[in-house]
């Protein structure tokens, strides 16, 4: 429990939750398992963002969702992702993979950059 | 695969709860969370209070679900309503399909009521509507002379008592104080017949005499070159002309370098400074029916001394309104007067709108047509209502079977509103297309003396106006069926096994109603019709005058030099050798024929005093001998002009009857001296022709002849049997044999005349008769459809009877009876209707009394005989009717 937490940036937090329902159908609790479990602890989805994000994605209809049983037989709802959920999850990916290579980039750079010609 | 729950089953029975969706949703998340912290060793209420503090804000979460939430719910039920939309569109089409002939019924009588609404619409909307073709149209006026005249003087002097002198028109520019801009036309289009020469065969061309700033005032610039310019505007200035763009196309082909090259007219060089554009059309806006080729400056100094000769337009100040402007002119022309001592009258004026002036006439006619097209909508509507009505009734059991299914009642109602949007909209467009045909052929109509004629096209307004009366028809009696359907008993329906049940009489008091209304409309109309048809036919019979049957004219010209001796020899000469030609049986030459333009003159009897306000003028027609033979005009009394009454000799007039009546009232007037420019014996006395129009009576005349007195161009009348076109080449040789410059013109015949004079209430009878007949199958289509009907419902009960004894001819009694019984109540409340609606009309009828008892007799015997005819095939099959299988059915 008091491993170093990572704060969220802004705006990844739809992309993880897509992430994690393109594995399959999940309840919103096991969301956030999930994520704290493939960022191998860093990374907590807090409840109070948590659903609120995922009832966005819902109405903008890029994740749908139904009452179902848990594990352990309680009510539960479920999310999965529609179509355009999953194109959505694909542009996210590409566009967060070519802004994390750019911000790595820059911050490990060793010597200043090549002064341009004049 | 996990067993679905039980509530699952449940789900869609319950509404959704949004509130205690988000409550579930959160609370087996804690609940889970509570399970892991015992899992890894926390007391139960340890486990709880952890997980609640980790949550945080439950509150919080808990709202924002809610309020996403109903967004949800509400976006999805837009998104059902509009996908249920969609599917009743599929299905109203689909249904449709399936009952194609009561879809082309429908339509097709959609179609034909919407066409004519739209066109009519066209029509309205272009001539009363519209604001004229001129920048700032409203502030354009025109003005009329002689209002101190009495209406009689008035129609006495003809356009001379509505027009100016070059002085008034001048004097009233220079001193007034409401108009930017006033100006002037010579509205005599006799004086601008030109023949234009050097350019193939001479041709006879229209000129319009106008003042210099004519165009800068209406605000139309030239499409080519320019306008007159001041210089030219003068007399003694270079002779310069503008064509018309029809004229331009017509005869030079359209070719742009005319601009600075020179015609001749009448042998005089004029220079072509311009072309005015194709949306400037003179005659369709000023004089419905004439065709001007071009413009001509008028000279003021050569039309000073002509007398009244100009038509005087002007374009108010900004902001001046038209009451102010008379309220001038009321002061300024009689002050004009007193300062010159030499004017014939004051020329106090009425001054009108353009607008007015040029449509003012027409509003009435038109607005009449108007409502008569509102009444054939009414008359579709009401019978779409009744077709739609009857299909309710054949799918009663269908719409019970969807209710019992769950359909709601706003939800059949929407689906019967879009399968007649459906109709309608197919209507509309088949009557959008109709209507444009229908104003296409009206815009060619030249020979239909309606101003703005050629302009009439379906525009925005119109389509707009169509998807309007579409769509409120399609709503307004659409939803009359749908009502009935949605409050029928459920159960009633689905038992009702056959028809004879009390629904289905109720729908059928309904349909009745509807019936009674159509058959009501319908008598309307055609009471209306026939009240217009009937002053149409009175117009025909009135007595011209003269005889427009076997006779035709053509326009001559020859060259006098103003020689009145040589005129005389010109034409005796011509009408010798014209009289020679085989098949011509009389012939004469006159300068203005009736029905036509016209002048007049000043005439009184030599030492008669009359009274003080009347006008001693009356019109004049300048003639040869033959020429009254020619015409078929009867000569009363004395004799008709011969070769001898030439100048020099003792000067000759004729009179006609009313002149007769008014100026040597109780006295024989032959053989009396008249003073005409002089003293003037009057030799003989005509019947009366019909000058003005045919719907007119007859004015003060004088007939001189033309070697006494200067003509205004010349129309030869030839009276034949041979139709016209037979005698065309043998004449025009004749012609041009004496002058080698005769123009090219077409021989008309004398009764074109006559039919243009009355075209336009030949227009409104036809589009009357026309839409009062459409009135008439509509309504016997409802007649028709109602009876069938109740005999499909009462097949059963007729079988019984049949079985019982009764006869086939009592059938059909019966059944006629029940049609007989529609139409005459519905032609007792549309005699009613008619009686205010003939009343309303009476101003627009000729010689024909608003409560014509044979009109209105003849009318309500149609309709009986159309209802007759209607339920007469469905008593047929009545009578047919097998009472063995009408009993084994059901």
């Amino acid at each position: 429990m008091d491993k170093a937490q990572l704060e969220l940036v802004r705006g990844t937090l739809d992309v993880l939750i897509l992430k994690a329902l393109a594995w399959g159908r999940l309840h919103g609790y096991a969301i956030t398992n999930l994520i704290l479990r493939q960022s191998d602890e860093a990374l907590l989805v807090e409840e109070g963002t948590l659903y609120p994000a995922l009832w966005r994605l819902e109405n903008k209809g890029l994740v749908e969702s139904e009452w179902g049983l848990s594990e352990n037989n309680r009510k539960a709802k479920f999310y999965w992702l529609t179509s355009e959920g999953r194109r959505h999850l694909r542009q996210e990916t590409k566009t967060w993979e070519a802004y994390a290579a750019a911000v790595g980039k820059v911050l490990s750079a060793t010597r200043p950059p090549v002064a341009e010609e004049s | 695969m996990k067993p679905i729950p039980f509530w699952r089953r449940y789900a869609r029975l319950l509404r959704s709860d949004v509130r205690a969706d988000v409550n579930d949703e959160l609370r087996f998340h804690l609940a889970a969370k509570v399970d892991q912290l015992i899992a890894q060793g926390l007391s139960p209420d340890e486990a709880r209070r952890e997980a609640e503090r980790q949550f945080g804000e439950l509150n919080a979460v808990q709202e924002v679900g809610e309020r996403l939430g109903h967004d949800r719910e509400r976006s999805k039920q837009r998104r059902d309503y509009w996908g249920g939309w969609v599917q009743d569109l599929r299905y109203a089409f689909r249904t449709l399909r399936r009952d194609r002939a009561f879809t082309i019924i429908t339509v097709v009588i959609l179609a034909l009521g919407i066409a004519a609404n739209t066109a009519v619409f066209s029509v309205v909307n272009t001539v009363l509507l519209r604001p004229l073709p001129f920048p700032d149209s409203a502030q354009l006026t025109r003005f009329e002379s002689g209002r101190e005249l009495n209406a009689n003087v008035r129609e006495a002097a003809g356009l001379s008592g509505l027009t100016y002198t070059v002085d008034a028109y001048q004097e009233f520019q220079r001193h007034n104080q409401s108009f930017q801009q006033v100006t002037s036309y010579n509205p005599f289009y006799g004086n601008g017949e030109f023949t234009l020469t050097g350019h193939g065969e001479p041709q006879a061309v229209l000129g319009l005499m106008i003042a210099g700033n004519f165009f800068q005032t209406l605000g139309v610039q030239p499409m080519l070159g320019r306008l007159f310019t001041t210089e030219e505007s003068l007399k003694g200035g270079r002779a310069a002309t503008l064509l018309s763009y029809g004229f331009w196309q017509r005869q030079f082909a359209g070719d742009p370098s005319i601009i600075g090259r020179t015609i001749l007219l009448n042998k005089t060089p004029f220079v072509v400074v311009g072309v005015m554009p194709s949306s400037f059309d003179f005659g369709s806006v000023f004089a419905p029916g004439l065709r001007i080729d071009l413009y001509v400056p008028a000279y003021m100094d050569v039309l000073r001394n002509w007398g009244n000769t100009l038509a005087i337009i002007g374009r108010l100040k900004p902001g001046v309104p038209l009451a102010k402007a008379q309220a001038e002119a009321d002061i300024l022309f009689p002050e004009l007067k007193a300062a010159h001592k030499d004017w014939w009258g004051d020329y106090s004026s009425t001054i009108t709108g353009l607008k007015e002036y040029v449509t003012g006439k027409l509003r009435r006619s038109l607005i009449v047509l108007w409502c008569a097209v509102g009444v054939i909508l009414l008359i579709v509507g009401v019978n779409l209502s009744n077709l739609l009505l009857a299909r309710a009734a054949a799918r009663s059991k269908e719409f019970a079977m969807r209710m019992a299914l769950g359909a709601g009642r706003g939800r059949l109602i929407r689906q019967l509103l879009t399968e007649s949007l459906v109709l309608s909209l197919a209507g509309a467009f088949l009557g959008l297309t109709l209507a444009f045909v229908i104003t296409a052929y009206l815009a060619h109509q030249g020979s239909i003396a309606l101003p703005l004629l050629s302009s009439i096209r379906v525009d925005g307004a119109a389509l707009a106006w169509t998807i309007l009366i579409a769509v409120t028809t399609a709503v307004l009696f659409g939803f009359a069926p749908g009502l009935r359907i949605s409050t029928g008993n459920l159960q009633d329906a689905l038992k009702d096994a056959g028809p004879g049940m009390s629904a289905g009489r109720k729908h059928e008091r309904m349909r009745a109603v509807l019936v009674i209304s159509e058959v009501a409309l319908a008598c309307v109309l055609l009471v209306g019709a026939g009240l217009l048809l009937r002053s149409f036919l009175r117009v025909l019979d009135v007595d011209l005058g003269f005889q427009p049957s076997h006779a035709a004219v053509i326009k001559v010209d020859y060259d006098d030099g103003g020689n009145r001796e040589r005129r005389g020899a010109i034409l005796r000469e011509m009408l010798r050798n014209v009289d020679a030609v085989p098949g011509v049986e009389a012939s004469g030459v006159a300068d203005m024929l009736p029905l036509g333009r016209n002048r007049s003159w000043g005439f009184q009897a030599k030492g008669k005093q009359y009274p003080k306000d009347m006008a001693l003028a009356a019109l004049v027609r300048i003639v040869t001998p033959g020429y009254l033979g020619a015409m078929g005009m009867h000569l009363l009394e004395g004799r008709d002009f011969t070769w001898q009454d030439t100048q020099g000799r003792e000067a000759a007039v004729i009179i006609n009857q009313a002149a007769a009546r008014r100026f040597f009232p109780g006295e024989d007037p032959v053989g009396r001296l008249a003073l005409v420019n002089g003293d003037t014996r009057v030799i003989g006395v005509i019947a009366d022709v019909r000058e003005h129009s045919l719907e007119v009576s007859a004015q003060p005349e004088m007939y001189l002849p033309a070697a006494q007195a200067d003509p205004e161009g010349a129309e030869l009348v030839i009276r034949t049997k041979l139709p016209p076109e037979a005698l065309a080449s043998g004449v025009m040789r004749t012609l041009r044999a004496l002058n080698p410059s005769q123009p090219a013109a077409e021989f008309r015949p004398l009764q074109q005349i006559v039919d243009h004079a009355v075209s336009p209430r030949r227009f409104f009878v036809m589009l009357v008769a026309i839409f009062a007949l459409l009135g008439l199958t509509l309504a016997s289509l409802g007649i028709y459809g109602v009876i069938s009907y109740s005999v499909t419902r009462q097949t059963q009960e007729i079988g019984i009877r049949m079985a019982l004894g009764a006869t086939a001819f009592q059938v059909q009694r019966g059944v006629i009876a029940r049609a007989l019984r529609l139409a005459l109540a519905g032609v007792t409340v549309g005699t009613i209707g008619s009686f205010a609606a003939a009343k309303w009309i009476a101003s627009l009828l000729f010689g024909t009394r608003p409560t014509d008892p044979a009109t209105f007799a003849g009318i309500v015997v149609l309709l009986c005989v159309v209802a007759l005819f209607a339920g007469y095939l469905p008593a047929r099959r009545a009578s047919r009717i097998d009472p063995m299988i009408a009993l084994r059915t059901n």
